[in-house]
Protein backbone atom coordinates (compact mmCIF):
# COMPACT_ATOMS: atom_id res chain seq x y z
CA UNK A 1 0.00 0.00 0.00
CA UNK A 2 1.16 3.77 -0.53
CA UNK A 3 0.96 4.40 3.09
CA UNK A 4 3.87 1.30 3.34
CA UNK A 5 5.41 2.16 1.02
CA UNK A 6 6.12 5.91 1.23
CA UNK A 7 7.29 5.59 5.31
CA UNK A 8 10.02 3.14 4.34
CA UNK A 9 10.87 6.35 1.78
CA UNK A 10 10.41 8.27 4.46
CA UNK A 11 13.42 6.21 6.53
CA UNK A 12 15.29 6.25 3.59
CA UNK A 13 15.61 10.06 2.73
CA UNK A 14 15.77 10.92 5.97
CA UNK A 15 18.85 8.91 6.31
CA UNK A 16 20.37 10.30 3.70
CA UNK A 17 19.63 14.46 4.81
CA UNK A 18 16.51 14.83 4.39
CA UNK A 19 13.93 16.39 6.21
CA UNK A 20 10.56 14.37 5.15
CA UNK A 21 6.69 14.33 6.13
CA UNK A 22 4.48 11.95 5.01
CA UNK A 23 0.52 12.22 4.53
CA UNK A 24 -0.22 8.83 5.86
CA UNK A 25 -3.93 7.52 4.67
CA UNK A 26 -3.25 4.21 7.02
CA UNK A 27 -2.90 4.89 10.99
CA UNK A 28 -2.15 1.64 11.97
CA UNK A 29 1.01 1.07 9.67
CA UNK A 30 2.28 4.14 10.16
CA UNK A 31 2.07 3.51 14.09
CA UNK A 32 4.50 0.26 13.28
CA UNK A 33 6.76 1.83 10.36
CA UNK A 34 7.46 4.75 12.33
CA UNK A 35 9.03 7.12 9.90
CA UNK A 36 10.36 10.84 11.62
CA UNK A 37 7.08 12.46 10.98
CA UNK A 38 3.91 11.40 9.64
CA UNK A 39 0.14 13.35 9.41
CA UNK A 40 -2.59 10.76 9.42
CA UNK A 41 -5.34 11.96 7.12
CA UNK A 42 -8.51 9.93 7.14
CA UNK A 43 -9.23 10.58 4.03
CA UNK A 44 -10.84 8.50 0.65
CA UNK A 45 -7.86 6.32 -0.82
CA UNK A 46 -6.55 8.71 -4.04
CA UNK A 47 -7.44 11.64 -2.48
CA UNK A 48 -4.47 12.34 0.16
CA UNK A 49 -4.93 16.54 -0.04
CA UNK A 50 -8.78 15.64 1.10
CA UNK A 51 -10.89 17.85 -1.69
CA UNK A 52 -10.24 18.51 -5.21
CA UNK A 53 -10.61 21.81 -6.29
CA UNK A 54 -10.67 23.14 -2.60
CA UNK A 55 -7.33 24.62 -2.85
CA UNK A 56 -8.32 26.47 0.73
CA UNK A 57 -8.34 22.79 2.08
CA UNK A 58 -5.71 21.25 0.30
CA UNK A 59 -3.44 24.27 1.82
CA UNK A 60 -4.97 23.27 5.71
CA UNK A 61 -3.75 19.76 5.17
CA UNK A 62 -0.13 20.78 3.82
CA UNK A 63 0.42 23.57 6.34
CA UNK A 64 -0.65 21.08 9.49
CA UNK A 65 2.11 18.46 7.73
CA UNK A 66 4.94 21.05 7.68
CA UNK A 67 3.84 22.02 11.39
CA UNK A 68 5.19 18.89 12.40
CA UNK A 69 9.15 20.03 11.00
CA UNK A 70 8.85 22.21 13.71
CA UNK A 71 9.58 19.21 16.11
CA UNK A 72 12.78 18.35 17.39
CA UNK A 73 12.48 15.17 17.89
CA UNK A 74 10.61 11.85 16.44
CA UNK A 75 8.99 9.98 15.24
CA UNK A 76 6.19 12.30 15.39
CA UNK A 77 2.33 10.94 14.26
CA UNK A 78 -0.47 13.27 14.28
CA UNK A 79 -3.76 13.39 13.29
CA UNK A 80 -5.42 15.86 10.71
CA UNK A 81 -8.75 16.73 12.64
CA UNK A 82 -11.28 16.72 10.20
CA UNK A 83 -12.12 13.27 8.62
CA UNK A 84 -13.37 12.64 4.88
CA UNK A 85 -15.35 9.35 3.92
CA UNK A 86 -15.49 7.89 0.40
CA UNK A 87 -19.49 6.94 -0.79
CA UNK A 88 -18.70 3.61 -2.21
CA UNK A 89 -22.01 3.25 -0.92
CA UNK A 90 -23.98 5.86 -2.91
CA UNK A 91 -23.31 5.38 -6.48
CA UNK A 92 -23.13 8.52 -8.59
CA UNK A 93 -26.23 9.87 -10.61
CA UNK A 94 -25.44 9.91 -13.96
CA UNK A 95 -27.80 9.19 -17.01
CA UNK A 96 -26.00 7.76 -19.98
CA UNK A 97 -26.58 8.84 -23.52
CA UNK A 98 -28.87 6.97 -25.63
CA UNK A 99 -27.81 4.13 -28.11
CA UNK A 100 -26.27 4.68 -31.09
CA UNK A 101 -26.96 1.71 -32.72
CA UNK A 102 -28.86 -1.36 -31.74
CA UNK A 103 -27.47 -3.41 -34.03
CA UNK A 104 -24.51 -3.41 -32.39
CA UNK A 105 -23.55 -5.35 -28.41
CA UNK A 106 -25.28 -3.01 -25.95
CA UNK A 107 -21.86 -2.49 -24.07
CA UNK A 108 -20.11 -1.36 -27.59
CA UNK A 109 -22.89 0.61 -28.16
CA UNK A 110 -22.47 2.12 -24.74
CA UNK A 111 -19.17 2.67 -24.91
CA UNK A 112 -19.10 4.80 -28.37
CA UNK A 113 -21.71 6.46 -26.97
CA UNK A 114 -19.99 8.30 -23.82
CA UNK A 115 -16.86 9.02 -26.70
CA UNK A 116 -18.28 12.47 -26.54
CA UNK A 117 -18.00 12.86 -23.26
CA UNK A 118 -14.95 11.48 -22.77
CA UNK A 119 -13.95 14.29 -25.50
CA UNK A 120 -15.35 16.88 -23.27
CA UNK A 121 -13.71 15.57 -20.00
CA UNK A 122 -9.95 15.60 -22.01
CA UNK A 123 -10.44 19.12 -23.00
CA UNK A 124 -11.65 20.32 -19.84
CA UNK A 125 -8.97 18.95 -18.15
CA UNK A 126 -6.19 18.19 -20.99
CA UNK A 127 -5.37 15.10 -18.86
CA UNK A 128 -6.83 11.48 -19.55
CA UNK A 129 -5.29 8.38 -17.32
CA UNK A 130 -6.54 6.09 -20.37
CA UNK A 131 -3.86 4.79 -22.31
CA UNK A 132 -2.55 2.68 -20.24
CA UNK A 133 -2.98 -0.35 -23.09
CA UNK A 134 -3.82 1.82 -25.94
CA UNK A 135 -5.87 5.10 -26.79
CA UNK A 136 -8.91 5.65 -26.52
CA UNK A 137 -9.88 4.24 -30.14
CA UNK A 138 -9.65 1.19 -28.62
CA UNK A 139 -12.04 0.93 -25.68
CA UNK A 140 -14.34 -0.95 -28.02
CA UNK A 141 -12.16 -3.56 -28.73
CA UNK A 142 -11.24 -3.76 -25.32
CA UNK A 143 -15.22 -4.39 -24.27
CA UNK A 144 -15.36 -7.10 -27.48
CA UNK A 145 -11.98 -9.21 -25.90
CA UNK A 146 -13.92 -9.05 -22.71
CA UNK A 147 -17.18 -9.83 -23.99
CA UNK A 148 -15.04 -13.13 -24.99
CA UNK A 149 -13.71 -13.87 -21.29
CA UNK A 150 -17.08 -13.55 -19.82
CA UNK A 151 -18.28 -16.53 -22.33
CA UNK A 152 -15.40 -18.89 -21.27
CA UNK A 153 -12.53 -17.57 -23.59
CA UNK A 154 -8.84 -17.45 -22.14
CA UNK A 155 -7.66 -14.46 -21.71
CA UNK A 156 -4.98 -15.26 -23.62
CA UNK A 157 -7.02 -16.16 -26.71
CA UNK A 158 -9.86 -13.18 -26.36
CA UNK A 159 -7.37 -10.40 -28.02
CA UNK A 160 -6.42 -8.27 -25.30
CA UNK A 161 -3.39 -6.41 -25.97
CA UNK A 162 -1.88 -6.83 -22.71
CA UNK A 163 -3.34 -8.82 -19.35
CA UNK A 164 -6.85 -7.90 -18.31
CA UNK A 165 -5.63 -5.90 -15.48
CA UNK A 166 -4.86 -2.92 -17.55
CA UNK A 167 -6.99 -3.48 -19.93
CA UNK A 168 -10.17 -3.15 -17.52
CA UNK A 169 -8.02 -0.04 -15.75
CA UNK A 170 -8.68 1.38 -19.14
CA UNK A 171 -12.09 1.00 -19.57
CA UNK A 172 -12.50 2.34 -16.02
CA UNK A 173 -10.86 5.60 -16.86
CA UNK A 174 -12.67 6.00 -19.98
CA UNK A 175 -16.14 5.52 -18.50
CA UNK A 176 -15.45 7.43 -15.21
CA UNK A 177 -13.67 10.53 -17.37
CA UNK A 178 -16.58 10.62 -19.55
CA UNK A 179 -19.04 10.67 -15.66
CA UNK A 180 -17.20 13.46 -14.97
CA UNK A 181 -18.56 15.97 -18.11
CA UNK A 182 -22.06 14.14 -18.16
CA UNK A 183 -22.20 14.86 -13.67
CA UNK A 184 -20.24 18.34 -14.29
CA UNK A 185 -19.10 18.01 -10.70
CA UNK A 186 -16.73 16.37 -8.77
CA UNK A 187 -18.74 13.32 -7.27
CA UNK A 188 -17.75 12.23 -3.91
CA UNK A 189 -14.57 9.29 -3.58
CA UNK A 190 -15.84 5.93 -5.23
CA UNK A 191 -19.07 7.44 -6.25
CA UNK A 192 -18.38 6.89 -9.70
CA UNK A 193 -16.50 3.63 -9.43
CA UNK A 194 -20.01 2.44 -7.80
CA UNK A 195 -21.55 3.97 -10.66
CA UNK A 196 -19.47 1.98 -13.22
CA UNK A 197 -19.31 -1.23 -11.95
CA UNK A 198 -22.67 -1.37 -10.16
CA UNK A 199 -25.01 0.52 -13.11
CA UNK A 200 -23.44 0.77 -16.69
CA UNK A 201 -23.09 -1.99 -19.05
CA UNK A 202 -19.52 -2.10 -19.11
CA UNK A 203 -18.86 -2.80 -15.55
CA UNK A 204 -21.31 -5.56 -15.30
CA UNK A 205 -19.07 -6.74 -18.02
CA UNK A 206 -16.09 -6.36 -15.94
CA UNK A 207 -17.46 -8.24 -13.28
CA UNK A 208 -19.03 -11.14 -15.22
CA UNK A 209 -15.30 -11.39 -16.61
CA UNK A 210 -13.89 -11.79 -13.28
CA UNK A 211 -16.56 -13.95 -11.96
CA UNK A 212 -16.23 -16.28 -15.06
CA UNK A 213 -12.36 -16.59 -14.29
CA UNK A 214 -12.83 -17.30 -10.73
CA UNK A 215 -15.55 -19.79 -11.82
CA UNK A 216 -13.07 -21.80 -14.16
CA UNK A 217 -10.63 -22.09 -11.47
CA UNK A 218 -8.40 -18.70 -12.26
CA UNK A 219 -8.33 -17.39 -8.81
CA UNK A 220 -5.40 -15.63 -9.64
CA UNK A 221 -7.42 -13.12 -11.04
CA UNK A 222 -9.02 -11.56 -8.05
CA UNK A 223 -9.32 -8.35 -7.34
CA UNK A 224 -7.25 -7.73 -11.00
CA UNK A 225 -10.32 -6.42 -13.06
CA UNK A 226 -12.55 -5.78 -10.37
CA UNK A 227 -12.19 -3.88 -7.02
CA UNK A 228 -12.77 -5.27 -3.53
CA UNK A 229 -16.65 -4.53 -2.75
CA UNK A 230 -17.51 -3.94 -6.57
CA UNK A 231 -17.62 -7.36 -7.21
CA UNK B 1 -18.86 -0.57 5.74
CA UNK B 2 -17.77 1.50 2.57
CA UNK B 3 -14.66 0.67 0.72
CA UNK B 4 -12.07 2.63 2.38
CA UNK B 5 -13.11 1.40 5.77
CA UNK B 6 -12.83 -2.14 4.84
CA UNK B 7 -9.35 -1.53 3.16
CA UNK B 8 -8.15 0.35 6.22
CA UNK B 9 -9.65 -2.82 8.42
CA UNK B 10 -7.79 -5.51 5.64
CA UNK B 11 -4.50 -3.44 5.94
CA UNK B 12 -4.29 -3.98 10.07
CA UNK B 13 -3.88 -7.29 8.97
CA UNK B 14 -0.96 -7.20 6.85
CA UNK B 15 2.47 -6.84 7.57
CA UNK B 16 5.00 -3.85 7.54
CA UNK B 17 8.81 -3.17 7.50
CA UNK B 18 9.98 -1.93 11.08
CA UNK B 19 13.08 -0.17 11.59
CA UNK B 20 15.11 -0.63 14.15
CA UNK B 21 15.39 3.19 14.80
CA UNK B 22 14.25 6.49 13.00
CA UNK B 23 16.43 8.69 11.21
CA UNK B 24 15.49 12.29 11.96
CA UNK B 25 17.25 15.33 10.07
CA UNK B 26 16.56 18.53 11.22
CA UNK B 27 15.29 20.77 8.60
CA UNK B 28 16.15 24.58 7.89
CA UNK B 29 13.37 26.76 8.55
CA UNK B 30 10.38 26.67 6.03
CA UNK B 31 10.73 29.85 4.88
CA UNK B 32 14.23 29.09 3.48
CA UNK B 33 13.67 25.35 2.82
CA UNK B 34 13.03 24.33 -1.23
CA UNK B 35 10.61 21.71 -0.68
CA UNK B 36 10.14 18.26 -2.88
CA UNK B 37 6.70 16.47 -3.87
CA UNK B 38 7.64 12.27 -3.76
CA UNK B 39 4.53 10.40 -4.45
CA UNK B 40 3.88 7.12 -4.49
CA UNK B 41 0.59 7.43 -6.56
CA UNK B 42 2.53 6.35 -9.70
CA UNK B 43 2.40 9.44 -12.16
CA UNK B 44 3.99 9.10 -15.46
CA UNK B 45 4.13 11.53 -18.05
CA UNK B 46 5.37 11.35 -22.11
CA UNK B 47 7.92 9.22 -22.27
CA UNK B 48 7.36 7.68 -19.35
CA UNK B 49 7.25 3.40 -19.08
CA UNK B 50 4.44 2.37 -16.96
CA UNK B 51 5.31 0.19 -13.99
CA UNK B 52 5.41 -3.16 -13.93
CA UNK B 53 3.73 -4.57 -10.61
CA UNK B 54 6.30 -4.60 -7.89
CA UNK B 55 8.37 -2.43 -9.98
CA UNK B 56 10.66 -0.51 -7.15
CA UNK B 57 11.29 2.05 -9.31
CA UNK B 58 10.93 5.95 -9.78
CA UNK B 59 10.05 8.28 -12.72
CA UNK B 60 11.27 12.03 -12.83
CA UNK B 61 8.27 14.91 -12.57
CA UNK B 62 9.50 18.32 -13.89
CA UNK B 63 8.20 21.25 -12.14
CA UNK B 64 6.41 22.94 -15.04
CA UNK B 65 4.49 19.47 -16.17
CA UNK B 66 0.85 18.93 -15.14
CA UNK B 67 -0.11 16.55 -17.87
CA UNK B 68 0.49 13.14 -15.82
CA UNK B 69 -1.49 10.53 -16.11
CA UNK B 70 -1.85 7.66 -13.46
CA UNK B 71 -0.48 4.30 -13.92
CA UNK B 72 -1.05 2.82 -10.56
CA UNK B 73 -0.91 -0.99 -10.48
CA UNK B 74 -3.80 -0.90 -7.65
CA UNK B 75 -7.66 -0.95 -8.19
CA UNK B 76 -8.69 -0.12 -4.61
CA UNK B 77 -9.10 3.87 -4.54
CA UNK B 78 -10.67 6.84 -6.03
CA UNK B 79 -9.02 7.84 -9.32
CA UNK B 80 -11.90 10.89 -10.33
CA UNK B 81 -10.60 13.03 -7.38
CA UNK B 82 -6.70 12.92 -9.53
CA UNK B 83 -8.95 13.41 -13.03
CA UNK B 84 -10.45 16.25 -11.51
CA UNK B 85 -7.68 17.81 -10.07
CA UNK B 86 -3.88 16.63 -9.82
CA UNK B 87 -3.65 18.68 -6.76
CA UNK B 88 -5.20 16.43 -4.44
CA UNK B 89 -2.73 13.50 -5.12
CA UNK B 90 0.17 16.05 -5.89
CA UNK B 91 -0.14 19.19 -4.89
CA UNK B 92 2.53 21.03 -6.93
CA UNK B 93 -0.24 24.54 -7.24
CA UNK B 94 -0.66 24.62 -3.52
CA UNK B 95 3.67 24.50 -3.44
CA UNK B 96 3.68 27.16 -5.76
CA UNK B 97 1.89 29.61 -3.85
CA UNK B 98 3.35 29.04 -0.57
CA UNK B 99 6.84 29.66 -2.59
CA UNK B 100 5.39 32.84 -4.26
CA UNK B 101 4.41 33.84 -0.73
CA UNK B 102 7.35 33.51 0.73
CA UNK B 103 6.06 30.82 3.43
CA UNK B 104 8.43 27.91 1.86
CA UNK B 105 11.65 29.08 0.55
CA UNK B 106 11.30 27.12 -2.67
CA UNK B 107 10.17 24.45 -5.06
CA UNK B 108 12.04 21.85 -6.27
CA UNK B 109 12.65 21.70 -10.04
CA UNK B 110 12.01 18.11 -10.10
CA UNK B 111 9.82 15.80 -7.55
CA UNK B 112 9.36 11.76 -8.14
CA UNK B 113 7.15 9.07 -8.09
CA UNK B 114 6.99 5.86 -7.08
CA UNK B 115 4.44 3.31 -6.96
CA UNK B 116 2.76 1.97 -3.91
CA UNK B 117 1.43 -1.04 -4.18
CA UNK B 118 4.52 -3.19 -3.04
CA UNK B 119 4.46 -5.80 -0.64
CA UNK B 120 7.42 -7.42 -0.90
CA UNK B 121 10.61 -6.00 1.72
CA UNK B 122 11.04 -3.19 -0.42
CA UNK B 123 14.77 -4.05 -0.32
CA UNK B 124 15.71 -2.10 -4.13
CA UNK B 125 14.34 1.19 -2.61
CA UNK B 126 15.63 0.99 0.75
CA UNK B 127 19.20 0.18 -0.62
CA UNK B 128 19.37 1.48 -4.26
CA UNK B 129 16.48 3.48 -5.94
CA UNK B 130 15.60 5.07 -2.75
CA UNK B 131 18.92 6.26 -2.56
CA UNK B 132 19.45 7.26 -5.87
CA UNK B 133 16.43 9.05 -5.29
CA UNK B 134 17.71 11.14 -2.27
CA UNK B 135 20.99 11.92 -4.06
CA UNK B 136 18.86 14.03 -6.94
CA UNK B 137 16.64 15.61 -4.89
CA UNK B 138 19.68 16.68 -2.77
CA UNK B 139 21.43 18.06 -6.27
CA UNK B 140 18.71 19.88 -6.76
CA UNK B 141 19.08 21.72 -3.61
CA UNK B 142 16.22 20.18 -1.81
CA UNK B 143 16.30 20.30 2.00
CA UNK B 144 12.11 19.17 3.12
CA UNK B 145 10.00 16.31 1.06
CA UNK B 146 6.43 16.07 1.28
CA UNK B 147 5.51 12.18 0.96
CA UNK B 148 2.04 11.51 -0.23
CA UNK B 149 0.54 8.45 -1.49
CA UNK B 150 -2.83 7.30 -3.49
Amino acid sequence: MCTRTGGALAHVLEQQGLATVQLSSVRGHTERIKPPRALYCEFPFGRPLGKPNDAAFQRSVIMAAFGLLASTEGPILEDFPERIADATDTPMTCTLPPSFNGATSSVIDEARALRSAYERQLKRSGRTSVGITGGVETIPALLEAFLKIAAGTSPDDAGLPSEPHRAALDVRAYYEEAALALADHVPEARATESWFFQQTEAGKLLRSAQQQLIAAGRTDYLDTIVPRGQE
Amino acid sequence: MNSDAQTRANAAQMPVLEFATTAFTVPPRLSQATVAIVTTGALVGDGHADWNQGEETFRVLPRAQRAFRMAHWSLNFDRTGFTSDINVLYPIDRLEELAAEGIIGGVAPRHLSFMGALHDTLSTIRLDTGPAAAKLLRDDGVSVVLLTGA
